[in-house]
């Protein structure tokens, strides 16, 4: 049986409006896939349907090959994107409240509680009320509800917003775990720097429609036009004449620069050489933003 | 994990909530302190017996007899003496003459006079200040019960609507045990309170008046009121949990609830106001939102064939049940619904989860 969450041909809509149309994708075991899209592109909506908090129109979520039951959903964890625990509940209470809806003993409950206050840093303040503690820890003990009870799979919609980096850091530690403890891990996330530093998977979604999907570094290299560095000691304004080269950004002895297909490289680096030092040559991969920009076009 | 686990666990939680929750605690005490002081004052305020000063032996039996506290003197004078002097609030001396100061001593006056005996061919069986306070305490404990705890319910409905955290709940157990829950652990803290109460009151009134009194006539009555409370509440925090589920923030929860807090005043009113009317009494003890007042009102005052409080407790268990299965489906309806008020159109028509 293999620890697979995947997500086949969901469409749905809201009254005349179609917001996701065949969104299809995996979440496989032991790794960080990073969702991303627009705002109003369908990530929050496809978290809801994985959750069984929205139905489908159409499309099946399938987790170790088989349709989600209540039963099967009650092992996940989620983070939804409006976050919201009982004001006038200790954190602690309703850790362990949280952990026993998901079908935890009252006992180990308890101690999935404390050893969660520990790692989301809430410490002496688990025993306040939530609607006194800070924001930052608000969110501490929000992220400690969607882990509490060992979740089986993991759904995080916008994990990161509104934390500070200390927080971040802390998330980061504790998603990276439990990824590597064989757990699927889905977060979504408009901050493309943060998903680029975090995700091994990616599912980039626009006007409700998967745009790409899949491992991150493939994705990259299947996004990378050969664009490369140039640091000079003298002004490189004469890349402007080369065959096959376009500039996309000169700045007196640096260059970056597109080579066009059926152009060698190193050409450009030995006529660099003869025209005096170099610095630096290098290919450049494209950031996560710029693939992002291009595939959502 | 069972449903039935899950709905355990979400009752216990409302309840544990509630039991530290400062205004529930002190509104519950308030309660027994009024039912404590309704149950004893009055035998405090009964007062002393009046005094009467009494110069002839054959009138000061009489006058003990009749309970009034007698202080025997030498004559007449003495006894006007002890009037004047504000001693005793009345004296009687020869003739026989009765003597006060500004006021006409009515007990003295009864003791003295002699009435002709009195045969009631159709008498009331119950003592009409009874009658009186019965249906008001009946009607008063399901209108006040039902209408605080309801709004509680529908409250803590929107506290999860508004607060989001039911999506997560909603991700981990079915729609309908969160319902299910919140609607025992209201009926349970309604009654526990209202256990407590009574008890209070009957302690009271045991220590103002060694019992006897009301109670012993209140039995039967009291035993259909507690099924038809019941059935009645859970009817009617179906109906809350609705309102609340409707309301996305809890400022709204007054106007969504509108329609329930009139299925729960009018009848109230209407039994108050209809009390000694027969007719209006059989048309209401059939109607659910006032039966559980009504029905066992009747029977107290012993109107009501054996069958009947049957006939009406089945019709209420069927509203009820109606009442269950259609706020459930609302409940379903509006809860994941954040955006403002639903409409009732809206939340019967597309039920979201499919949890």
């Amino acid at each position: 049986m293999i620890n697979l969450l995947r997500v086949e041909g969901v469409s749905r809509s809201f009254g005349d409006r179609r917001v996701l149309t065949d969104v299809s994708f995996d979440v496989p075991a032991g790794r960080m896939t990073g969702f991303v899209g627009a705002n109003g592109a369908g990530k929050t909506t496809t978290m809801r349907i994985i959750l069984g908090v929205l139905a489908a129109d159409s499309g099946t979520v399938t987790w170790r090959g088989a349709p989600l039951t209540p039963q099967s959903r009650r092992r996940f964890g989620y983070l939804p994107e409006e976050r919201g625990l009982y004001p006038k509940m200790s954190a602690r209470d309703q850790l362990v409240y949280l952990g026993r809806l998901h079908g935890l003993t009252a006992e180990r409950a308890r101690a999935n509680t404390t050893d969660l206050i520990d790692r989301v840093g809430l410490g002496e303040r688990a025993g306040d009320l939530v609607e006194t503690l800070s924001l930052g820890n608000q969110q501490r003990a929000q992220i400690a509800a969607a882990l509490v009870h060992d979740p089986d799979v993991l759904v995080l919609d916008e994990p990161f917003s509104g934390l500070d980096p200390a927080a971040v850091d802390t998330l980061v530690t504790v998603l990276r775990e439990r990824a590597a403890a064989g757990v699927p891990v889905l977060f979504s996330s408009h901050q493309l720097d943060v998903v680029e530093r975090l995700c091994d998977d990616l599912v980039v979604i626009a006007g409700g429609a998967v745009r790409a999907a899949g491992p991150r570094d493939e994705l990259r290299a299947a996004h990378t036009r050969p664009r490369y560095e140039l640091v000079a000691d003298d002004d490189l304004g004469w890349l402007r004449d080369q065959p096959g080269i376009t500039l996309v950004d000169l700045d007196g002895a640096r260059a970056v620069f597109d080579l066009a297909p059926g152009h060698d490289d190193q050409r450009v680096l030995h006529a660099a050489l003869d025209r005096g030092p170099v610095r630096a040559f290098r290919p450049v991969a494209p950031s996560l933003a710029e693939i992002f920009r291009e595939l959502t076009q | 994990m069972t449903t039935f686990a899950a709905v355990r666990l979400v009752a216990a939680r409302e309840i544990r909530v509630k039991l530290r929750d400062k205004t529930f605690l002190i509104s519950t005490l308030f309660f027994l302190l009024f039912a404590a002081g309704s149950a004893i004052l009055p035998a405090l305020l009964a007062g002393t017996p009046t005094s009467v000063a009494v110069s002839t032996p054959a009138d000061a039996d009489a006058m003990r007899q009749a309970g009034l506290d007698v202080r025997p003197v030498a004559d007449d004078a003495a006894a006007e003496r002890l009037v004047r002097d504000g001693d005793v609030d009345a004296a009687v001396v020869a003739g026989p003459q009765v003597l006060a100061l500004d006021e006409r001593p009515a007990d003295v006056l009864r003791a003295l006079s002699t009435e002709p005996p009195v045969r009631l061919l159709d008498p009331d069986t119950v003592d009409p200040v009874a009658a009186f306070l019965v249906p008001l305490a009946f009607a008063m404990t399901f209108f006040f019960t039902s209408q605080l705890f309801g709004v509680q319910i529908a409250q803590s409905v929107t506290e999860e609507k508004q607060t989001r955290i039911v999506e997560i709940l909603v991700a981990a157990v079915p729609v309908r045990a969160l319902l299910a829950g919140k609607v025992i652990a209201g009926g349970v803290l309604a009654l526990g309170q209202i256990a407590l109460i009574v008890a209070v009151a009957v302690a009271g009134m045991r220590i103002a008046d060694g019992g006897g009194g009301i109670l012993p006539l209140l039995g039967p009555a009291l035993g259909w009121f507690v099924p038809f409370f019941v059935i009645g509440f859970v009817m009617l925090a179906a109906l809350w949990a609705v309102a609340g589920a409707l309301a996305s923030r809890q400022e709204d929860i007054a106007g969504v609830s509108m329609p329930v807090q009139l299925v729960v005043m009018l009848p109230f009113f209407a039994v108050m106001f209809l009390n000694d009317n027969p007719l209006a009494m059989r048309i209401l003890s059939y109607i659910p939102f006032s039966a559980p007042t009504a029905m066992p009102l009747r029977l107290f005052t012993g109107d009501a064939a054996g069958w009947e409080p049957i006939l009406s407790l089945l019709v209420l268990l069927a509203t009820t049940a109606a009442c269950l299965a259609g706020g459930a489906r609302l409940y379903e309806g509006a809860l994941l619904r954040t955006n403002g008020r639903v409409t009732l159109r809206r939340a019967w028509r597309d039920r979201e989860s499919v949890g």
